[in-house]
């Protein structure tokens, strides 16, 4: 199956919801990796929308990307919780171990608040991280 | 066999649960995985016949499971290395381990430290007031025959053989208000929902919870997503909607995974009325109830402003009921039969019911703690959380998320009310209760408030999306002391602007008059409510911005 016919199927898939953007985006991302001009024209075309709205929905949101990153993704939480229990001062060893192999992000709130600092790594979720922890995690990604 | 049961709580997870699941599986138990008791310290808790251990290690199976052949023979493997390890990193001190247990004796000592003893009896369960949560650390989260025997679907039923304005009556006799934060009386939307016309009605279950230090809608939708899925049918009932919605953020992929299966598990159950799960795109402002609704009809996640109420115009111009997950999660019980008086009878003042309040940052017990409202802040951070995980003198608490109020321990007999909170300059919100201590900056944490406001704006509203951005810049410019003129306001054009730099004293002035603008001026609580933290750091603790 081609990319135009995936895209054409991810759309249908969702065709029966209410305002089906979102959950669109979210597979075609899952998919391909991002989200790019010619994807946003497709789903534009397919839900009656201008290529503008599409975009300026795609744009809006963090989680959308408008090209494939390949890199595996670790989610630091930043948030007041994780500060108060001392993510900042893990950040440095973090962002060396990322480098440029690891796409290290943050997030504000993984809900983990009484036991930060708190990351997490596609669905796998880590918690009282010191900064040997969070190499690891990072190394291991 | 033995059978052991563990939380399967994201939390739980992310600090080891299941590897130690594991490990008691290898040792020859069944393990159960149940909801989380909310004793956030003891995770990875190990409950064995009612008695807890925790935190538990893979290392420490051996040492905690009743004398078993095969416990026993683990046991006599690696106790040795194991307990001179253990010591210096957990900071306990423990007996030495006994190398020759007898297989089927009592349990070794050096399982004391972990020892939790009977789990409801805890001082920190026993405590509690529990409805929402009654179920937490008891049932299987997607196990409808757990959820039956325990109560579930009894309101339900009930409010299914009463007449919808009836359901209504009893939730507003309850006292119950909107959970999110802005402490809405439940019943009163539910009411304008349900008087309101429109082709179709809907529910929408607020799920974005993004406010830091709280966690409570991820336990309830990990720990007992039928409670939801219940109250949402009755809210269904009440107002008349045939369409309900979940929106989840997408940082809570365990939330996620539960609520959906729930959702199909308990689809016949709630039928005609159906559930639809659908997840976020990592954007905070979504946790507010109108841009929730945008994103939901695949918009950008911008304000809309009010009115008109989604109550009469919510969801693609439908009237529509947006409740928090713990609002939706309450109804159950209060619908069951003397459900309604139970309920109002709880509480202090017009806050009515049980609050579950999540106690997290530097707090040594964290966790969730469910009790009426009326408990002082004091109580929550010392009596129940046992001070700072630091051990250093608390500096601050911060209630109800980003943009709630630095709470300064001077008022630390505030009760948990919405009104004494609002007198005080605070918030309740979510429930979220932030310890600091005393190394924490407030001026930085101000400046975060202030910046995170500027990442997280919509852009919808001008004192939001601009002013956010200034009032980082002026938090800098007061903190670094910066004195001379600004680059702009010297250029010749800028007729009105002053030509002689401003001082300290009218930069601090400046930014309450912003903070004020920012208050009155924006559309919704995120530019509205920032000003909370920011002004309640300058007004406690002036000298962290010097």
């Amino acid at each position: 199956m081609d990319r135009t016919e995936r895209l054409a199927r991810i759309v249908a898939d969702h065709a029966f919801r209410e305002g089906p953007l979102l959950p669109i985006l979210h597979d075609v991302q899952h998919a391909f990796g991002g989200i790019d001009r010619e994807a946003e024209a497709a789903i534009a075309e397919a839900l009656n929308l201008g290529r503008a709205e599409v975009h300026g929905v795609v744009s809006f949101y963090p989680d959308f990307r408008d090209a494939p990153d390949p890199r595996p993704e670790v989610q630091l939480c930043r948030a007041e919780a994780c500060q108060t229990r001392g993510v900042e001062a893990l950040v440095p060893a973090a962002q060396a171990a990322a480098g440029e192999r690891v796409r290290l992000t943050s997030v504000y709130c993984l809900g983990l608040c009484s036991a930060g600092p708190a990351a997490r790594r596609g669905g796998e979720v880590f918690a009282r991280l010191d900064e040997a922890g969070v190499v690891r995690l990072i190394e291991e990604a | 066999m033995t059978k052991v049961r563990i939380s399967d709580d994201a939390l739980a997870v992310a600090c080891g649960a299941d590897a130690v699941a594991a490990a008691c599986e290898a040792a020859g138990c069944s393990v159960e995985r149940v909801s989380s008791w909310g004793m956030h310290w003891l995770e990875p808790l190990v409950e064995v016949d009612g008695i807890g251990w925790g935190p538990v290690r893979v290392e420490d199976v051996p040492q905690i499971l009743p004398g078993t052949g095969s416990g026993a023979a683990t046991r006599s493997g690696g106790v040795e290395g194991h307990g001179r390890d253990r010591v210096p990193s957990r900071g306990l001190v423990e007996p030495p381990v006994p190398l020759h247990q007898p297989a089927a004796g009592p349990l070794p000592r050096s399982g004391e430290a972990l020892y939790v003893g009977p789990i409801a009896e805890h001082p920190f369960i026993a405590r509690q007031q529990r409805l929402t949560f009654a179920r937490a650390g008891r049932t299987r989260p997607l196990s409808l025959d757990d959820y039956e025997a325990t109560g579930g679907w009894a309101g339900l039923r009930r409010a299914l053989a009463l007449a919808p304005d009836e359901v209504v009556g009893e939730v507003t006799r309850s006292g119950l208000r909107g959970r999110g934060g802005a402490g809405f009386p439940a019943g009163i939307k539910w009411q304008t929902v349900a008087a309101a016309t429109g082709a179709r009605k809907y529910v929408v279950c607020n799920a974005d919870e993004g406010d830091s230090g709280t966690f409570a809608d991820r336990m309830l939708m990990e720990g007992d997503p039928f409670a939801l899925i219940e109250g949402m049918a009755i809210a269904a009932h009440a107002v008349g909607a045939q369409q309900g919605y979940v929106y989840v953020r997408s940082e809570y992929p365990h939330a996620i995974a539960k609520l959906s299966a729930a959702i199909e598990l308990a689809a016949a159950r709630i039928a005609p009325f159906r559930i639809e799960l659908r997840i976020g795109a990592g954007a905070y402002v979504c946790g507010e109830e109108t841009s929730l609704l945008n994103s939901l009809e695949g918009k950008r996640g911008e304000v809309r402003a009010k009115p008109p109420l989604p109550a009469v115009a919510g969801l693609f111009g439908c009237p529509t009921v947006v409740n928090n997950v713990l609002t939706l999660a309450a109804v159950p019980h209060i619908l069951a039969e003397g459900g309604a008086e139970a309920y109002a009878a709880l509480g202090t003042g017009r806050s009515r019911g049980t609050t579950a309040v999540q106690l997290a940052g530097n707090v040594r017990h964290g966790g969730l703690f469910e009790i009426a409202f009326g408990i002082t802040l004091g109580e929550l951070v010392h009596d129940i959380g046992g001070g700072t995980a630091s051990g250093r003198p608390v500096k601050a608490v911060q209630v109800g998320g980003p943009l709630g109020a630095y709470v300064h321990p001077d008022r630390f007999d505030l009760p948990f009310d919405y009104e004494a909170f609002a007198a005080a300059d605070a918030l309740v919100g979510h429930g979220g209760v932030v310890v600091f201590d005393d190394s924490a900056d407030m001026a930085q944490m101000a400046r975060f408030a202030m910046q995170f406001c500027a990442v997280e704006s919509c852009g919808k509203c001008t004192p939001c999306r601009i002013g956010s951005t200034r009032g980082a810049e002026l938090i800098d410019r007061i903190r670094l002391g910066a004195r001379g003129l600004d680059a702009v306001a010297s250029l010749p054009q800028m007729h009105n602007a002053a030509k002689v730099p401003r001082s300290r004293a009218e930069d601090i002035a400046l930014l309450q008059d912003l903070c004020e603008t920012m208050r009155f001026g924006s559309l919704c609580a995120l530019g509205g409510f920032t000003p909370y933290p920011v002004l309640s750091a300058l007004k406690h603790w002036p000298e962290d911005f010097a």
